[in-house]
């Protein structure tokens, strides 16, 4: 668990997004100046379509607390139907994970456009404030680092 | 020699096919069964305890080769011929599928005639497995996976249920992809999990719900209420889905409530 | 050997002090219809009215995932950590069944033949087995047409057979034995030299001789034999892996950045990818051939190199396979094969 200086929670946030929204929306927000949470780190895919859930799962393991998925509005995929593909995976996805007891309160779904540089400051600020609330996501990390709990001694 | 027995028997001895795939009696319930020879069609039995999907057995090549066969499959072999079909798995000119109705054999002359068929003779649901999801349904979300964490611990990663499953037919599964290693190969309560996630994602739309793969575990895991659950949530989600892949498709129409 | 009687009422008694001595007890426990062995807290947790546990016990000196190694990358030096084996715990197996205890022979000469495996000879040092005789069998069970029986001893250090209701028969065979029956020696008395078990015992017929299959393996290389047999076999693992003595193992690597662990799981010859080369070449194309080379290492390599046969008729692979491949069947016809 990452802390900051005041000892408080500090998430880490995984977010996938698609090229030509959402990665240029958050651009837009830099070059705006507007100020948002450092918890995000962007992983930029060419597509939301390309975003395979286990990607979602690895993240987790790897130690997010929280991820963000987000890409082009329904009908403006730049390769025409990959959110819409992306949008029923997800679909599907969510119910499964949820049936499983896997939290789906620490995944953010989103539509930024590359023109919608607050909404993705709003976006991140509004994900770091929820997951600081719920914690780490432990049980699943835990679970992550089943091999470690065996000990081992140095040669 | 039954009716059933007498027809297999006259489709290999006239060379309409070189291979009868059925069931025969087991050590302690019906297994496949396949005939060669006219002969050997005396083993054929078929009652309500014949459960193996012998469909798992079309896609093999090194079993049915390039030469016409036929099954005497129960309703779940029919829907897995249609699901095939549907995935371009099977070539319906080399195949002759028939079940056993009563006394009669029927002998299924199209894809229209099995898929009739399949919704006339839909089997009553298996309570207990709804009694589970239910069960489940009603936990709250870290009792889920609580449930599922121990559950799926128990797991060996013998693959008895990609094994047994008849849409199960990629010659390279996605767990054995390694380059990344994608999902790790030893059995770990994470990598378990991770496993059947991914069986049941892909299952998504195209699960015929003949609970195979549960049939399959030797260690009685619950992983057909995964697939049971995925198909009542898509039926949900789609408007009564029934048309195999649900992710090989979209419909700019789809509605979901958490997507903001 | 020893000959003692426990009175039926006093075996959890014992068993009670076992649990509270030794750090670790394995026991089958009932999990839904079946049974496994796990760890028990308390004796009347065991599970006495099942045949056998579904999977073997070999997890307790194989298990099914362990590490051999972990590793650290430190600049352009690499740190290794071995694996601390004085943490093994000592593990009494308890209500074992023979056919369980016999396992770990050609487990054993499997993990020692050239190579001393470390890992496996420190879990199994620290196994104290505790075996009861079978009253009952099932229709998979073939122990006595493979060498062994329902009061088999071999691999045991305690055997005990309830002669009736009252009184059980404990055959003491090792010193480790002999430590268990210490804790608690007032429950124990001396056994009558007349008590015989034999007659307790579950008839099983004997259905063939290994000597009988290793000699027709010897010609049966390229016998037809083997694609009728493997024919509705589906290819998992699962006989493998709930099998006392298969111990084929696939080496991963757990790598994370720059540290990892090198870990050892099991593997099964049934799976496609086993023989799989690189180059896509398989030498064991078909289900047949690898059906083939299962009953072939268990019946005839094992005993050519091992001079042990890797098979003890438990029965479990027959029971675990979802198409009932029963293999006592598939070894009469291999008897029977002209």
């Amino acid at each position: 668990m990452e802390e900051n200086n005041n000892n408080i929670f500090e998430p880490r946030i995984i977010a996938f997004v698609c090229n030509w929204c959402t990665y240029a929306g958050a651009d837009l927000t830099g070059t705006s100046r507007i100020k948002y949470a450092t918890n995000v780190e962007i992983v930029r895919f060419p597509c939301t379509g390309r975003i395979d859930f286990m990607l979602l799962l690895k993240a987790f393991a790897g130690g997010a607390d929280g991820i963000i998925i987000s890409g082009c509005h329904p009908n403006d995929c730049h390769y025409t139907s990959g959110n819409f593909h992306a949008r029923r995976r997800w679909m599907v996805f969510r119910d499964m994970l949820d049936f499983m007891g896997i939290d789906i309160e620490r995944i953010r779904w989103s539509w930024v456009s590359a023109a919608e540089g607050a909404k993705w400051a709003d976006v991140v600020n509004d994900t770091v404030g929820k997951i600081r609330e719920m914690g780490p996501y432990t049980e699943y990390k835990k679970a992550a680092k089943f091999l470690e709990e065996e000990k081992i001694i140095h040669e | 020699m039954s009716k059933l027995s007498e027809k297999a028997a006259t489709l290999l001895s006239e060379g309409t096919v070189k291979m009868i795939i059925g069931y025969e009696q087991g050590t302690e319930r019906p297994r496949p069964a396949f005939c060669h020879k006219p002969e050997d069609c005396e083993r054929l039995i078929f009652n309500d305890q014949c459960s193996n999907n012998l469909a798992v057995y079309l896609t093999k090549k090194e079993i049915i080769g390039e030469d016409k066969v036929g099954v005497v499959g129960n309703y779940y072999v029919i829907k897995t011929v249609i699901q095939l079909n549907r995935e371009n798995q099977i070539n319906l000119q080399n195949l002759v599928v028939m079940t056993v109705d009563g006394d009669d054999i029927i002998t299924f002359g199209s894809i229209d005639e099995m898929q009739q068929y399949v919704d006339t003779h839909e089997p009553v649901p298996n309570e207990k497995v709804l009694a589970v999801i239910e069960k489940i349904d009603k936990m709250s979300r870290s009792e889920r996976w609580d449930y599922w964490k121990s559950e799926l611990s128990k797991c060996v990663r013998c693959y008895a249920c990609r094994a047994a499953c008849p849409l199960c037919y990629c010659n390279r599964c996605v767990t054995e992809v390694n380059c990344p290693q994608w999902i790790e190969p030893w059995a770990a309560p994470l990598s378990n999990m991770e496993w059947q996630i991914n069986r049941v994602m892909h299952m998504s739309g195209r699960c015929v719900g003949c609970g195979e793969c549960a049939a399959a575990c030797p260690l009685e895991l619950p992983i057909g209420i995964l697939t049971k659950k995925m198909g009542m949530d898509i039926k949900n989600t789609f408007g009564g889905w029934k048309d195999g892949s649900v992710l090989s498709t979209y419909n700019v129409n789809d509605k979901e409530n958490f997507i903001k | 050997m020893e000959r003692l009687i426990i009175k039926s009422d006093q075996i959890h008694t014992w068993l009670a002090k076992i649990i509270e001595t030794v750090p670790r007890v394995l026991a089958p426990v009932k999990t839904g219809s079946k049974a496994e062995f796990k760890e028990i807290k308390d004796a009347g947790s065991v599970a006495y009215d099942v045949i056998t546990t579904t999977s073997s016990v070999k997890a307790s000196a194989f298990p099914n995932t362990e590490t051999l190694f972990a590793y650290e990358k430190q600049g352009t030096d690499t740190k290794i950590y071995d694996v601390a084996e004085e943490n093994f715990l000592d593990t009494v197996i308890w209500r074992a069944r023979p056919c369980d205890a016999v396992g770990f022979g050609p487990l054993t000469k499997i993990f020692n033949w050239d190579y001393k495996d470390k890992l496996y000879n420190e879990r199994f040092s620290r196994l104290v087995v505790v075996s009861f005789a079978c009253d009952k069998a099932d229709g998979c069970c073939f122990c006595t047409s493979v060498g062994g029986g329902p009061g088999n001893t071999a691999g045991s250090d305690i055997m005990l057979t309830k002669i009736n209701d009252k009184e059980t028969l404990v055959e003491v065979l090792t010193d480790k034995g002999q430590k268990l029956i210490d804790l608690c020696k007032d429950c124990f008395t001396k056994a009558d030299d007349s008590i015989d078990k034999e007659s307790v015992l579950a008839k099983i017929p004997v259905r063939f001789t290994r000597e009988q299959i290793h000699e027709k393996l010897a010609k049966s290389f390229e016998s037809p034999i083997w694609k009728a047999q493997s024919e509705r076999c589906l290819g998992c693992g699962a006989c493998a892996f709930v099998c006392p003595t298969c111990a084929c193992f696939d080496i991963q690597e757990g790598a994370h950045g720059n540290h990892g662990r090198r870990v050892r799981c099991w593997d099964s010859c049934g799976f496609t990818l086993f023989t799989q080369h690189t180059s896509g070449h398989n030498p064991r194309p078909t289900q047949a051939t690898r059906w083939r080379q299962r009953v072939m290492h268990k019946f005839s390599y094992m005993p050519d190199r091992l001079d042990i046969y890797g098979c003890t008729g438990c029965g479990r692979c027959s029971r675990a396979c979802p198409v009932d491949m029963n293999i006592a069947e598939h070894l009469t016809n291999i008897a029977n094969n002209e």
